[in-house]
């Protein structure tokens, strides 16, 4: 079964291919990763994907719903959902009111959506900090704050954009065991990363792009030994600098 | 000729983010600071430049007291500052933010020649001259982020986490040429979230914990050390 089918996405700036005829499936509760070079054009994908940027040509599919020129709020509403490679939270107000704006989306009433809001700001470890404003947050914190508010939406996608970056080995070790409980609610994950450790830690399956298009695909121990990944991506010296 | 940070505390209003700060950078080293976020690494880097003034302690740059001086002066006499997150003007050309890291007289008579040595660096700089800083790929921006800096020929050069965002063989790239920038004379002060390769480059390494720096040493050595491989390399 597919949460999401990616098929022959392009997208063009100007005269510049950012992605070209890049297809791919995300399974149900599975985590995928997308990796490769700076401009490489992950980001690009997760912002056709998400309504944010209209596709060139191609289809994305959530379940059997195409969401060709939706807009993100609407694809949101259908459960795919994205955080954003720059944390951005409300910061002049308190945790659980921004999970709440996330909650808001299928509550209508204001008592339940708080409640749920609440559940999912303990779920992502903030229980403690839930009256504290986002602005007083470290960025580990900053970044389980990003994960609750888009888990309070209630997606069935969940595309996450370089959630681990600027965090120390044992940071993204502690993100990692809450990606997973979050994928372990049903959710699926596509994940966009080039800290590696958690790479390899979360993903059943990883696709490698380079100048917008797949160079390989595989399960993480395989990729990391892929020529071409090594020569496009990874380097030479990445297996040695593992510790 | 050297670094030396003795005893600083800093507040952010009544909330206290260093006390008694102690470190030194000396001649051809390299040295890193580690921690946790929120542990005042880059609190640090911006007392050392001067955008940010402590209540207590003193800094002092080849035996100046520099503790009260204001960042141009600091700027001025060698230390220069690569900020986390670039900070690059997006809207001006690569050309244009090389120039505006070289505005002292003094270094400003030698911009041409400081540009060859940043093009020697960084031959990508060169390539994209004439192009937006905006349009650059993450990799290139955090090339000229470090150039920019060099661009005022620091003795000391401070960067605050160059590796962020950075594709794998990208990082290994900026590291080894922070490795050559040092082999070229610069003493450098680096704050990373990569664990690994900040010690795996320094001569020496602190530990920031809280506000504190709670332990220093050899980098290979604390590569090897137990309470570092559990705490910050997760192994």
């Amino acid at each position: 079964m597919n949460a999401l089918v990616v098929e022959s996405l392009s997208k063009n700036f100007g005269g510049l291919t950012a992605v070209q005829g890049l297809s791919f499936e995300l399974h149900e509760r599975e985590i995928l990763s997308l990796i490769g070079p700076n401009g490489a054009g992950k980001t690009t994908v997760f912002n056709c994907l998400t309504g944010f940027l209209p596709l060139d040509s191609g289809d994305v599919r959530l379940g059997d719903r195409s969401l060709k020129r939706l807009r993100p709020h609407e694809i949101c509403r259908l459960g795919m959902v994205r955080t954003f490679q720059i944390v951005r939270p409300f910061l002049n107000i308190s945790v659980l009111d921004n999970v709440l704006v996330g909650a808001m989306l299928r509550e209508r009433s204001l008592a339940r959506a708080r409640a749920k809001a609440l559940e999912v700001v303990e779920f992502v470890g903030l229980g403690r900090f839930s009256n504290a404003l986002a602005a007083v947050l470290p960025l580990p914190l900053r970044k389980r704050l990003e994960l609750a508010k888009a888990i309070a939406t209630r997606p069935r996608v969940l595309l996450l954009d370089e959630v681990m970056a600027g965090l120390n080995p044992t940071e993204v070790d502690e993100l990692i065991q809450l990606i997973r409980a979050v994928n372990q609610e049903g959710i699926s994950v596509l994940l966009i990363e080039h800290v590696m450790r958690g790479v390899i830690a979360l993903s059943q399956r990883v696709i490698a792009i380079n100048y917008g298009q797949k160079i390989a695909e595989g399960r993480p121990e395989e990729i990391v030994k892929n020529p071409a990944v090594i020569e496009a991506y990874l380097g030479r010296e990445f297996l040695e600098s593992q510790g | 000729m050297s670094l030396r940070v003795s005893g600083i505390d800093v507040f952010y209003g009544d909330l206290q983010a260093l006390s008694g700060v102690t470190l030194e950078v000396k001649k051809e080293e390299v040295v890193s600071v580690i921690g946790s976020n929120g542990a005042g690494k880059s609190t640090t880097l911006k007392c050392i430049s001067g955008l940010l003034k402590p209540r207590r302690g003193r800094i002092s740059f080849e035996g100046r007291d520099i503790t009260h001086s204001p960042p141009s002066k600091i700027v001025g006499m060698g230390v220069s500052h690569v900020p986390e997150g670039r900070q690059l003007f997006p809207n001006m050309t690569v050309r244009e933010n090389l120039e505006m890291g070289a505005q002292f007289p003094r270094v400003k008579a030698l911009r041409r020649q400081t540009l060859g040595q940043v093009f020697d660096f960084f031959p990508r700089l060169e390539e994209r001259l004439n192009q937006k800083a905006g349009t650059l790929s993450g990799g290139e921006q955090q090339m000229l982020a470090i150039g920019r800096g060099l661009m005022s020929r620091p003795t000391l050069l401070m960067l605050d986490e160059p590796s962020l965002g950075l594709s794998p063989m990208l990082v290994s790239l900026i590291f080894r040429i922070i490795r050559e920038i040092n082999r070229a004379g610069t003493m450098i002060l680096l704050v990373e979230q990569n664990v690994f390769h900040a010690l795996d480059i320094c001569t020496r390494a602190y530990v920031l914990e809280n506000g504190s720096a709670v332990m220093e040493g050899n980098g290979q050595q604390m590569l090897q050390n137990g309470f570092i491989r559990k705490a910050y390399l997760g192994i």
